[in-house]
Order: C-alpha cells, then sequence, then structure tokens
C-alpha cells in the first residue's frame, strides 16, 4: 500500500471514528435548535457555529457524516449484489438472456437518473420518520444505481465463460451451478470489489445532489446534501469560511475513496 | 470613550454651518439637473406578452405598469384611487355601470390622438372571450356583453351585465389600447415605450415623448430617458449586479440578501413593512381524500386546528427564518391593507399550554411524551411543502419543534412542485401543506376564488357542491354579498364576517405577512419605495438616475 492510499485509509477512518463518536463529541444533538443564536459564527459552545435554525453546525456535520458514510457503502453493496446477480449471471448464461439483460441495463441506463429519483420520492408514502426517509433514501439510491456495475460484470463473466479453464471444467462434466459458485464468482470478486468501492463515492454524491435540490433526507436529520445547501447564497461564501467545513469533508472522503478505489482497480487487473 | 477630533473636522468646524448650506444647495442643483438617464433593473423571467390585456406574468405586469396609460390609478402610496387619463369618474348604484370624463388633448406614443373611442375599444376587445384576457376575467361578473357608449370624444359609459365589486379600482390594470394606430399595442399611454427587445437578454424602455403628465415648472415627465429591464432569473447574480453599481435597484429582495447588504451599506436596502403577501398552512379536509379516517376527523375539527395554530411560535418564525422582516399574521388579509383588513382582529397568542388543553377538552393525552387521540391513535402527521423554498422549508422545521413539545410529531416533506400542486389538487394525498399566497389586489373580491366552497382554490376543500359545513355557508353568502353591492361600508361590513369566520375557525392557519424589502442605489433619486407591487418603481416617472 503506497502512502496516498495509506493517508486516506487513515483519513477515512478518523473521520468515520469521529462519526460514529458524535453523540459523545457533540451532545447538544443535531436537531436542538438554538432560537437566540441563529446563524452564529463559531465559538466555544458551537464550534462551527449555528445554521439558520440555530442548530449546532458541528453536531449535525458529525451527524451528517455518519448517515452519508454508514449508508452509502450500505447502498453500494446493495447495487454491487444486484449487478453481480442480474450482470455477472447474463454474462455468465450469455445468449439471449445476456441480451434480454443488457437490453435492460441499456433502458435503465438512458433514464435519467436524477428525474428517476425525484420521481420515485413523490411517489414515497408522506408519513414516514426521518429515519426511514434516510433508509429509503439510500435504498433508492442502491435500487437504481446498479446499472454500470452490471454491464461490467457481464463482460467480465462472458469473458470468464469464454475461458480455457471454464470450458475444461465443463468438459470435466461440472455441472452449470457449482461451475458458476465455485470457478466464476471467484474470478468475478476483484471486479465486484472495485465496483463496489467505484459505487460508494458514487452514491454519497447522489445523496449530497439530491439533498440539496431539499429531496433527500428528511428534517430536522441533516446529511452532506442538506448541510450543502446552505452554501446557495454565493454572496455569503467569503464572509462565513466556516459553512465551508461540510463542502471540504465530502471532497476529502470522496477523494480517499478514490484513492482506496485506484488499489482496488490494481488488485483487480 | 474620549473621541479625538481629526484635523479635517478641527478646520470644518467653524464653517460648518456655511459647508452644510452649500453642499445642500449643491445636491438640490444636482438633483434639478439630474434629468435624464437610464434606470436598470430585473426581470425575473422573460415577458410573455406586451399586449397589456394579455399580462399574466408578473414580467409583463411590470412592462404594461411602465408603458401603459390607465383610467385611474390606485396610488402605491395612499392606496386610494386617482385619477389618471380619466378626469372624474362615477359608478351607478347597482354597480354595473361607470362613466368617465376623460382628459382632452393627449396623443399616444406614435402621435395618435386618444378619444373615448379608444377606451370602448379597448373594453371591447378586454371582453371578447376569444382574447382570454386575465385582466378581463375580473370584470366577467355575469352572462351577458358589456355595452360601452361613446358620449363625446371624452366622455364614455360602460355597461356590465351584472354587478362588478369594486368596478373603477379594476381599471388600475386596464393600459387603454389605441384603436386606430397601426402599431396596435406598442403605441401607448403610459410614461415609457418599448423601443428594443432581444428576448433572453433586455428589454428597453424610452420615454415616451408624448406623455401627457408635466411637474409642478411645468417639465415634461418622465425624468428619464429610459429604462433597461435585464433579464435575469438568478437572484445570486443580481444581487451581485447591484452590488457592483451594474443595477440602480432591487424590486423584491430576499430577507438574507436584505441583511447581508444592510450590514455593508444600510442606506440602499428599504424595508416598507408587511406586504400583502401571506404564508399558511393548512390542512387537508377532503372527505374523499385517501388519508386514515381518524385523521380526517383531526382535520375537520376546528379545536384541533385552533390548537395547532396557539402552538405554532409566530414571533420566532419571523425572527428566525425571516429575520425580523415578517409579520406574525392575524387573519386572510394583511394589517398592510388599509381599508379592507378588520382592525377587529387580534394576533393569536402563541401558548403551547392552551393548545395542549384544548386539545385535551376533545379527548387528546399525552402518554410517553407523545400525545394520542381518545382512540389512542397518536397525533402523527406530514407537512408537505415545495423542495428548494428555503423559509417554506425552515418554517416546517420550526413548527415541527414547536409541534414536538405538546407530544405531536411531524414528518416534514420537502416535494418537487408538480408533485406537491398533483397531492394538492388532484389526489389530495396529504395531511398538511404550507403554502403562500400572493395578493396584488386589495379588494377582497380578487380572492373570490379562494373563499367560495364552490372554487378550485379553496384548497382545504375545494370544489364542494353545496358547502359542508355551516361557517363555510356563512363564507359563500358573505363573499357574495359583498361582491354583489356597490355599497363599499356594506361590502367592508360582509367582508369583516369573512374575516372572523376565517379566524375562528382556522381552515387556514396564517402564519406570518412577509415585509416588502427592496434595494436602492444612491444614485436614483425622489424613490419611496411601498408595500403594494411594484414596490420601488411605481413612481417611475418621478424619478432621476445621477451619474454614477
Amino acid at each position: 500500500m503506497n502512502f496516498g492510499r495509506k493517508l486516506a485509509c487513515a483519513v477515512l477512518v478518523l473521520v468515520m471514528t469521529a462519526s460514529v463518536a458524535a453523540n459523545w463529541l457533540a451532545p447538544a444533538g443535531y436537531a436542538k435548535q438554538y432560537r437566540e443564536a441563529t446563524d452564529a459564527p463559531p465559538s466555544s459552545t458551537h464550534w462551527l457555529g449555528t445554521d439558520a435554525m440555530g442548530r449546532d453546525r458541528f453536531a449535525r456535520v458529525l451527524y451528517g457524516t455518519r448517515i452519508s458514510l454508514l449508508l452509502a457503502p450500505a447502498a453500494a453493496l446493495l447495487s454491487t449484489l444486484m449487478a453481480a446477480l442480474i450482470g455477472g449471471l447474463a454474462g455468465y448464461l450469455g445468449g439471449v438472456w445476456a441480451r434480454m439483460a443488457m437490453a435492460v441495463t441499456d433502458l435503465f441506463l438512458s433514464l435519467p437518473w436524477l428525474f428517476l429519483l425525484i420521481t420515485a420520492r413523490a411517489l414515497m408514502p408522506l408519513n414516514v420518520s426521518p429515519l426511514v426517509s434516510v433508509l429509503v433514501t439510500f435504498m433508492l439510491l442502491g435500487l437504481l444505481g446498479w446499472t454500470s456495475a452490471a454491464r461490467v460484470l457481464c463482460t467480465s463473466a462472458g469473458s470468464l465463460r469464454a475461458s480455457d479453464f471454464v470450458r475444461q471444467a465443463r468438459a470435466a462434466g461440472l455441472s452449470g451451478q457449482r461451475l458458476f459458485w465455485v470457478h466464476v464468482v471467484p474470478n468475478l470478486k476483484p471486479v465486484l470489489y472495485a465496483q463496489f468501492w467505484i459505487s460508494i463515492p458514487v452514491f454519497i454524491l447522489s445523496e449530497a445532489n439530491l439533498g440539496i435540490l431539499g429531496l433527500g433526507v428528511a428534517e430536522p436529520m441533516p446529511s452532506w446534501g442538506s448541510l450543502l445547501k446552505e452554501l446557495e447564497g454565493l454572496v455569503s461564501v467569503g464572509e462565513e469560511p466556516w459553512k465551508f467545513v461540510p463542502l471540504i469533508l465530502l471532497v476529502v472522503v470522496v477523494t480517499s475513496f478514490q484513492f482506496l478505489l485506484s488499489g482496488q482497480e490494481e488488485v483487480a487487473a | 470613550m474620549k473621541r479625538h477630533k481629526s484635523n479635517l473636522e478641527k478646520m470644518v468646524k467653524p464653517y460648518g454651518k456655511s459647508i452644510a448650506i452649500a453642499l445642500l444647495c449643491l445636491g438640490m442643483l444636482g438633483h434639478a439637473l439630474a434629468q435624464g438617464g437610464e434606470l436598470r433593473f430585473c426581470l425575473r423571467t422573460e415577458p410573455k406578452t406586451f399586449d397589456p390585456l394579455k399580462v399574466e406574468d408578473d414580467a409583463s405586469g411590470a412592462i404594461r405598469y411602465l408603458t401603459g396609460g390607465v383610467l385611474v390609478r390606485v396610488n402605491r402610496q395612499t392606496q386610494e384611487l386617482q385619477p389618471e387619463l380619466a378626469l372624474s369618474w362615477k359608478v351607478s348604484k347597482d354597480g354595473r355601470q361607470i362613466s368617465f370624463h376623460l382628459r382632452s388633448g393627449i396623443l399616444f406614443s406614435d402621435g395618435t390622438p386618444f378619444t373615448a373611442q379608444d377606451v370602448a375599444y379597448t373594453v371591447q376587445q378586454l371582453m371578447d372571450p376569444a382574447l382570454h384576457s386575465p385582466t378581463g376575467d375580473a370584470f366577467r361578473s355575469g352572462p351577458g356583453n358589456v355595452e360601452t357608449k361613446v358620449i363625446s370624444p371624452t366622455q364614455i359609459s360602460i355597461r356590465f351585465p351584472a354587478a362588478v365589486a369594486g368596478l373603477d379600482r379594476l381599471f388600475d390594470q386596464v393600459a387603454i389600447l389605441s384603436e386606430h394606430s397601426p402599431k396596435k399595442e406598442m403605441a401607448v399611454l403610459g410614461p415609457f415605450m418599448v423601443a428594443d427587445y432581444k428576448p433572453g437578454s433586455s428589454v428597453l424602455l424610452k420615454r415616451n415623448p408624448n406623455y401627457w403628465k408635466t411637474d409642478s415648472q411645468g417639465r415634461k415627465l418622465p425624468y428619464l430617458d429610459s429604462i433597461r429591464l435585464d433579464i435575469q432569473p438568478n437572484r445570486d447574480v443580481e444581487m451581485l449586479r447591484f452590488k457592483r453599481g451594474e443595477l440602480d435597484l432591487i424590486n423584491s429582495l430576499d430577507s438574507e440578501y436584505f441583511d447581508k447588504l444592510a450590514a455593508t451599506s444600510p442606506q440602499l436596502v428599504h424595508d416598507a413593512g408587511a406586504s400583502l403577501d401571506s404564508e399558511q398552512l393548512w390542512f387537508n379536509e377532503v372527505a374523499k381524500s385517501p388519508i386514515p379516517g381518524y385523521k380526517k376527523n383531526w382535520f375537520r375539527s376546528a379545536n384541533f386546528r385552533r390548537a395547532i395554530s396557539q402552538a405554532i411560535n409566530r414571533d420566532d418564525l419571523s425572527r428566525v427564518v425571516f429575520h425580523g422582516h415578517a409579520q406574525p399574521a392575524v387573519g386572510p388579509f394583511s394589517p398592510a391593507n388599509k381599508f379592507w383588513f378588520n382592525n377587529k382582529l387580534k394576533p393569536q397568542t402563541y401558548s403551547p399550554d392552551a393548545a395542549l388543553k384544548a386539545l385535551q377538552s376533545e379527548g387528546f393525552r399525552v402518554e410517553n411524551g407523545t400525545l394520542k387521540d381518545k382512540d389512542g391513535n397518536a397525533v402523527v402527521f406530514s407537512i408537505i411543502t415545495n423542495a428548494g423554498n428555503k423559509y417554506r422549508e425552515r418554517m416546517a422545521v420550526l413548527i415541527q419543534d414547536d409541534l414536538q413539545k405538546i407530544g405531536i410529531h411531524v414528518n416534514v416533506v420537502t416535494l418537487d412542485f408538480p408533485s406537491l400542486i398533483e397531492r394538492m389538487t388532484r389526489s389530495f394525498d396529504y395531511e398538511a401543506i404550507i403554502l403562500g399566497l400572493t395578493n396584488v389586489d386589495l379588494d377582497p373580491n380578487g380572492e373570490m376564488n379562494v373563499w367560495l366552497s364552490s372554487s378550485e382554490n379553496h384548497q382545504w376543500n375545494p370544489q364542494q357542491k353545496a358547502p359542508e359545513t355551516a361557517w363555510e355557508a356563512e363564507i359563500d353568502r358573505s363573499m357574495r354579498e359583498q361582491a354583489s353591492t356597490s355599497d363599499v361600508k356594506k361590502r367592508k361590513e360582509a367582508f369583516d364576517h369573512v374575516q372572523e369566520i376565517v379566524v375562528e375557525q382556522a381552515p387556514f392557519i396564517f402564519l406570518i405577512n412577509k415585509n416588502a424589502l427592496s434595494a436602492i442605489s444612491t444614485t436614483v433619486h425622489s424613490t419611496s419605495p411601498v408595500i403594494l407591487s411594484p414596490q420601488t418603481y411605481w413612481n417611475a416617472e418621478w424619478l432621476t438616475v445621477s451619474a454614477k
């Protein structure tokens, strides 16, 4: 592991630890409104100041980080599994199955992602708690984000199907199911890992995009998207640099994931 | 703390008064010489039309205001009706007829003379069903044709098939067209005329050389040579351009921007006080809506709605969300509407304890921090609002926190606007909504479509075949009563009664009235921002711009 990846790993561990320890580091909580101290600058009481409703920004950043960092990998896992199931199986079976699966994938890829998410979000029942809204938001991301990975896995599984060792195994009389689980899936693992790591920053950014549009995680629960909404007023950018903290954190975390990803790609190669 | 005088102060002090007088004279001279120049501000959307009869958007409305000549004008400062192209007018007792005595010797911008024939032509065009004029809709009080009778070149009488409440004030929106001008709607009687239009970029208005008004010294108005209206939907860009001096005014300012600008340049910002616009919360009372029956029972209970209203801290909504640039709302009309506001109404006091007591008297009880109804159902509901409107989102979050104090759990959901409208008007699949009403009309007749139970915009329970409650029937009766008479006193009494019922029954829980905020460069003179639209340039013909 080179220095860059070690640093990325350390950053992610640090950020994740801080977010998990949010209850101790920011006992005020993310929802408590200090209505007499709205839009306050950083102080000893509120390290990153307060937002427009007087909520402690430091607490909201930590809790928002926790949500993004715990649920983006969960969404990535869901989408990777779906991709493995649809793409991997289609690639392994080949022929009409592969063509059908890829047609469905192409159809999904041609749909405008954001529009689809907004529509799906609008069709959801209204009376769900903020926690459920978080889970649903990331589940939607997972359910809709499998397509690119499925194409890659379909191609990889197709190559494996045509490889010499699979042909030999088939010639030796191995059944289709055993062949798939024992010889094909283990050889797809590096690609699966790579797809998993690729998806995490994508989902983090997707949630942030939804949050900026006000369509992500429900209030009062914070997420990086809802925190980034504070940067909407360009005029205020230079005057209140502490509002940049969620953005800096997002960039640092996504970059760290990209560093780790480059390591996975090397493994996959 | 001792303050040290600067050298400049020491030099100036002995001559202070003389210098001050000299500076004042210079300022006045400069102002007097400031005739001419160009005023620049932004339209936030592309104007959809230059035809004054087809106006339905703000941008086209702004151009109509600056270019259109009207018979009578509502003075945006006093809210009184004042003569313009008409020297005098008279409305018949039955409210069906209006007679105007017009000024003579007036020319359209292209030199065509203005006569009563033009007024007749305008009214006929306005009421032509094929034109679908939004301005004309306000005059449609009953079936039948409008009759115009030109008595002389300066006298005309217009008769409507049924009484039109507030008939004379409606002519504030009717820009007179020329019957004979080859330029059609581009020939105008207002202070400015459209000189150039670059779609997506700007509209240039130039002084109308034939404008009829003069100042007390006989100088022709308007003072300005031109007005450049840049089409700019982005508020941030508008603000930056204003700060850079590329724009002279911002007509309707956001409270956050207002404060930021006030912090650095307090002389540029103006808060004219509460406007006519309101923000409100309402519950879904539609009988056929797909929400559980027990929730329908809560929402259809006036006691429940009043208790919710009492548990909302409107002072905090005003202070926290709008930075103090909003007033806690009292009822359906803002106190800014000087004549029609019912002065007997008092602001709702914030009292979570009283709200809880009222709910307990209805059989609600608090168990483990959660309010439950008499059947044991936890009081949980969602409030939806349009995504991207940060003020409404923030109000919803504050209300969520306020109601939590009496054990009510609120889920705040922001939806894209089309989805919200779909739920609000078609599927009725929602529980509570926060939205706003933009009032441009002082007269309650402009809100007939909100208060009549049969109306589509009777949002809490629209399109009722017959009023479902006694109080809605009473509102219907009073609204029709005020609309069917031209007796202003009777109209006022009827609408006061409507306001009292609305406050008592709380179908809309009125939250705040936003203040009219604007920003005006110090290079623009004779401005006097008001609460009525257009807040900053309502007296455009009197404005002057000095050199930057």
